[in-house]
């Protein structure tokens, strides 16, 4: 590409807020110090971002407010909001934008206070405020339908359909927790077995609490920038081979098939666009906000097929050292999920093509993958992550 | 002993508690629908255009984008998944013992949220057949809900 820059989109920074409990930083902390850890891990000055996408909480810290707290002047800027999934969507987004010029580096930012200001009530309450309902969601909301139960419809529909047991759910769960046991600052940490979760109450059928994800504080950044400008930076660059995003519902009374998620359309998707398959990747970093997320999107992404995913992780680990590591940072369910886990997905792909994961770290790790689950397993989005420049 | 299950034969049912709950404000997609629930009757959105029913209510076929128009539904439906709600901290749910959540598949097709109301929680199976009834109106609002059929034994 001799005379030509190479505007090919990678990561070039990563950073990670403090988790899980941090009762000492609210919303807007967590964004500086993921930040300043993002920047600093990959050399740019922040005088240097000319893109910034944020999704937050309007006049504290959404993407125009951000701008204006962070001093960005940027020339492109994004706020789309997707639920969890977004910073997916972003990595897609901002790949496209530096690749066509229309920004050279991008900062992607996250932060959360929701286990210090909110507790732990996130899916164990009704997701809208007043006494009132104007949306679409005035057909959901008289009925009590709390976030975790929209799962749990999800998660009897699979049963029913395909013969999925609570024994199949709790392995999920099992395995992330093997994980977070190596995660020196994951909220829980105390290996758990089948019986355990199995055992742990029913919040809403057929999900226990230990189906669920945590609900924590924290808070991550990405800075991505062309591989050119990559080449002279502090880290080795992780390219994105590959990206798509898409939408079947939004509200889960719409959800066309209760067992089948968008991801079964941007997974394929973003594995053609990166030019792999299942078999090419060597870590996975998939959205739990529940045990029955993951089941949905292991078939969805095409590593069993439809209706197996229950046997299937009968049949293989999800550990570090399994047959398909999964969620090495120990996930949303064990380790860190302060509402919106989509850049910690991101972040933990990153660390392992560095192989900066230690504990956990998966040898020869050349092709990560992240998958997240927006809104109510609503809006998908597959990102395909390869180690270095190619 | 409810056979005809249709919406307008539904028997009103008082004891369900709806003080509390957060209620919908019609807008213009689905003010036709609240107002028939407050006659104690279930609409659906129709297309004449590709000959498709739609719930909720939206200003265009999803399908086709033509212009939906209204019908009067069975009021009989399946259910298509369920879960048994154990613990919602919003009231008034948080005063309620276990409750069921359900979606109902609706004989025309589509789906809709409701509880699945006198029926017992070890009862509830996926398939089974239900039919609408209406609660009492709280602020002039009607909302709809689902129990089992007990199908005639003629």
């Amino acid at each position: 590409m001799a005379g030509v820059a190479d505007r090919r989109a990678v990561i070039a920074g990563i950073g990670l807020s403090d988790y899980p409990h941090t009762p000492h930083l609210d919303t807007l902390a967590h964004h500086g110090l993921a930040i300043r850890r993002a920047l600093d891990d990959s050399g740019i000055s922040k005088a240097d971002v000319d893109g910034l996408m944020c999704v937050g909480t309007y006049g504290v810290d959404d993407a125009t407010t951000m701008a204006e707290l962070l001093g960005v002047r940027h020339r492109w800027l994004d706020g789309t909001a997707v639920g969890g999934s977004v910073f997916e969507l972003y990595v897609q987004h901002a790949a496209a934008a530096i690749e066509h010029g229309d920004c050279d580096t991008v900062l992607i930012t996250y932060g959360s206070d929701l286990l210090s200001a909110q507790g732990r009530t996130l899916g164990t309450r009704l997701y809208t405020s007043g006494a009132r309902q104007a949306g679409s969601l005035q057909f959901e909301m008289p009925y009590g339908c709390p976030l975790i139960g929209n799962y749990a419809m999800a998660a009897r529909r699979h049963m029913f359909q395909y013969g999925t047991t609570s024994e199949h759910l709790a392995r999920v769960a099992v395995d992330a927790r093997t994980n977070a046991s190596l995660n020196p600052h994951a909220m829980y940490r105390e290996p758990i077995s089948v019986d355990d979760v199995m055992r742990s109450r029913l919040i809403a059928d057929p999900l226990h609490l230990l189906d669920c994800c945590v609900i924590s504080d924290g808070g991550g950044a990405i800075v991505m920038t062309t591989a050119e400008r990559a080449v002279d930076l502090r880290q080795q660059p992780v390219a994105v081979l590959g990206a798509a995003t898409a939408q079947t519902h939004w509200n889960i009374s719409q959800m066309p098939d209760f067992t089948t998620t968008a991801a079964a359309t941007c997974g394929p998707e973003a594995f053609a666009r990166a030019g792999v398959t299942v078999g090419d990747v060597d870590t996975l970093h998939l959205y739990d906000s529940f045990t029955i997320t993951v089941l949905l999107l292991l078939e969805d992404l095409g590593f069993c097929p439809k209706g197996e995913g229950g046997r299937f992780v009968e049949e293989h680990r999800l550990t570090f050292d399994g047959s398909l590591p999964t969620n090495s940072d120990g996930g949303g369910l064990s380790s860190c999920h302060p509402g919106m886990r989509g850049i910690f997905l991101l972040i933990e792909a990153v660390r392992q093509l560095r192989g900066q994961a230690e504990a956990v770290q998966v040898p020869n790790c050349e092709v990560a993958v992240a998958c997240g689950s927006g809104g109510f397993l609503s809006c998908m989005s597959t990102v395909v992550l390869g180690k270095g420049i190619r | 002993m409810h056979e005809h299950g249709g919406a307008r034969q539904g028997d009103p049912v008082s004891d369900i508690p709806v003080e509390g709950r957060v209620l919908p404000i019609a807008n213009s997609c689905t003010r036709p629908f609240w107002e028939a629930t407050a006659r104690n009757e279930l609409l659906v959105q129709w297309c004449d255009e590709c000959a498709s029913a739609q719930f909720y209510p939206a200003p265009l076929c999803r399908l086709c984008g033509g212009e939906p128009g209204w019908f009067t539904a069975s009021g009989l439906g399946t259910v298509y998944t369920f879960t048994i709600v154990r613990q919602n901290r919003t009231p008034p749910f948080d005063a309620l013992g276990p409750y069921i959540v359900a979606m109902i598949e609706m004989n025309e097709g589509p789906r809709m949220m409701t509880n699945l109301i006198d029926c017992s929680l070890d009862d509830v199976r996926i398939g089974m057949r239900v039919e609408v009834v209406f609660a009492d109106p709280v602020d002039a609002i009607v909302l709809p809900f689902w129990r089992p059929l007990t199908e005639p034994t003629i």
